[in-house]
């Protein structure tokens, strides 16, 4: 059944949604979009070494993300450099040096677009396991740590004070989040996997009253835009990253007049 | 002072600096089972400081800190809760603990904000949240209840009654609370023992004894002196029919 590169795409695809439904609602509460869009730029980085390397690329994007995240931590403490700054110095140099080394590679002949906006026919049967174990890994690890990373979410202090060691939380999060980044990147490429985990939890926050329900709303965002951006790649011939995060704005943009109503009613 | 056992929570000579200034020093204290320890001092004196420095909040700290429990209701002085978190209060009362609902309904009952369960924690007001916070720190059943000025913003009536509350709170789960509060008539009434901050401790004792002490009065001056007569005044008048305020 998976023979068909329509199928994996699909399955793929689900995998991911799955996964970076409830990530996607921490990067929203926690306000790490951009820090998403960091570590997504260094797994460029990550695929080149892993061609250079004759390496797993998916191991090798999470490994340099993983680092360009440590780094990330250890310059907030020793500079006096603002965040944002920090996260655009780390992003853009690792894109450019991801980019030189691709220009040095000469003898492998690389899919640029591929990499940057995904292809769903490159999804092979190990992408697929990749996925999916390695989904069902990060789903299990943030539900142990959900606890301490919503209460530190909502307020650090009290999450301290009542013993939930929310810094572990937090570096346990940071993992997770580089290795989503490395199991979806050859599904909606790098430039747009951060789009993938806000846009589906931006839609889900404005028809939710509770976390729960953002987090199933989240993940069904995801699916849908899964499923209607591939339909759609197939059809219009289009790349399948920028097809599925079309379909996610679709439905943001759907559910802003769910958000409308509720405005009404509160005036 | 009671037997070892009973220490909850115990600061010898603790203190906290940031960037070489520091926050407050020499603070020795301890909070023992069903005793209520009160910080006062004027703003920027060190109460919350030192409040954090008990809960391992602050953890480059000088001096000993020895917390001997993990079962800790914490209401601070500020939180913010972020617009872009879809949060009912019912979420909010499980954020640190699974809590049955049973347990959640009779906390929010105790300070009277059961019917604001299922409304939007950004929709309460700031006496209405106060309640809520509150709530949340006793409904675990903790060992040890900090409380940051937990009534701020709570009418006045509401006021008392969260006092009596707590005072009531120590008794029957027989845990011991560290409390901050501005208000001197309570600090008098229902306090096992004061620590008197200004940036260091100025002095430490019964109420009836820090009310006495010389450094208390340089600090506080004539208003503390106006509320302490105040309180007394006001003791003899409502003695009779109500008994809240106890000399000891």
């Amino acid at each position: 059944m998976f023979d068909d590169f329509f199928i994996r795409a699909l399955v793929a695809g689900i995998g991911v949604a799955l996964v970076t439904g409830p990530l996607g609602c921490f990067v929203i509460w926690r306000r790490l979009s951009y820090f998403g869009d960091t570590l997504a730029h260094s797994a460029l980085l990550g695929v080149t070494l892993a061609f250079t390397m004759e390496f797993n690329i998916a191991l090798s994007v999470f490994i340099i993300s993983s680092l360009i995240a440590l780094t990330l931590i250890q310059l907030q403490k020793r500079t006096n450099l603002p965040g944002d700054a920090l996260l655009g110095l780390l992003a853009h140099s690792s894109l450019a040096v991801g980019l030189v080394v691709i220009g040095f590679l000469t003898f492998i002949r690389f899919d640029i677009m591929g990499l940057l906006f995904g292809d769903i026919l490159a999804v092979t049967v190990d992408d697929l396991l990749i996925i999916w174990i390695g989904g069902a890994i990060i789903l299990l690890i943030l539900k142990l740590i959900w606890k301490p990373l919503f209460a530190s979410t909502v307020n650090y202090e009290l999450a301290e004070a009542e013993g939930l060691n929310p810094d572990r939380a937090k570096a346990i999060f940071t993992i997770l989040m580089a290795a989503i980044i490395a199991i979806s990147i050859k599904m909606v490429g790098l430039l747009l996997i951060t789009g993938m985990l806000i846009i589906p939890a931006a839609m889900a926050r404005n028809i939710s009253t509770s976390p729960q329900k953002m987090v199933v709303y989240s993940i069904i965002g995801g699916l849908l835009s899964v499923i209607l951006g591939l339909f759609s790649s197939l059809e219009f011939n289009t790349s399948s990253g920028p097809s599925i995060i079309t379909a996610a704005l679709l439905l943001f943009i759907l559910s802003l007049f769910k958000i409308k109503q509720t405005i009404k009613l509160k005036n | 002072m009671s037997s070892n056992q009973n220490i909850l929570v115990k600061l010898k000579d603790a203190g906290f600096k940031i960037n070489d200034k520091w926050l407050v020093q020499g603070v020795s204290l301890q909070v023992e089972k069903g005793k209520i320890v009160t910080l006062i001092g004027p703003n920027g004196s060190g109460k919350s400081t030192t409040a954090k420095i008990a809960l391992g909040i602050y953890k480059k700290v000088e001096g000993e800190v020895e917390k001997f429990t993990n079962k800790v209701g914490y209401v601070p002085q500020k939180i913010s809760i972020d617009w872009t978190l879809p949060l009912r209060v019912n979420d909010f009362m499980v954020l640190t603990e699974n809590l049955k609902s049973e347990t959640i309904n009779e906390a929010l009952s105790l300070t009277g904000v059961i019917h604001l369960k299922d409304k939007n924690l950004g929709d309460l007001s700031g006496g209405e949240f106060q309640r809520v916070l509150l709530a949340r720190a006793i409904s675990k059943k903790p060992d040890l209840l900090v409380l940051d000025e937990p009534v701020q913003g709570v009418d006045f009536t509401g006021e008392i009654a969260l006092y009596e509350l707590i005072k009531k709170i120590s008794d029957e789960l027989n845990c011991g609370i560290l409390l901050i509060s501005h208000d001197l008539h309570t600090v008098m009434s229902a306090t096992d023992h004061v620590v008197c901050l200004n940036g260091h401790v100025c002095c430490s004792g019964s109420p009836i004894d820090v009310a006495k002490n010389d450094e208390y009065k340089a600090l506080f001056g004539e208003q503390a002196s106006q509320i302490l007569s105040r309180y007394e005044h006001k003791h003899d008048h409502i003695h009779t029919d109500e008994g809240k305020i106890k000399k000891n």
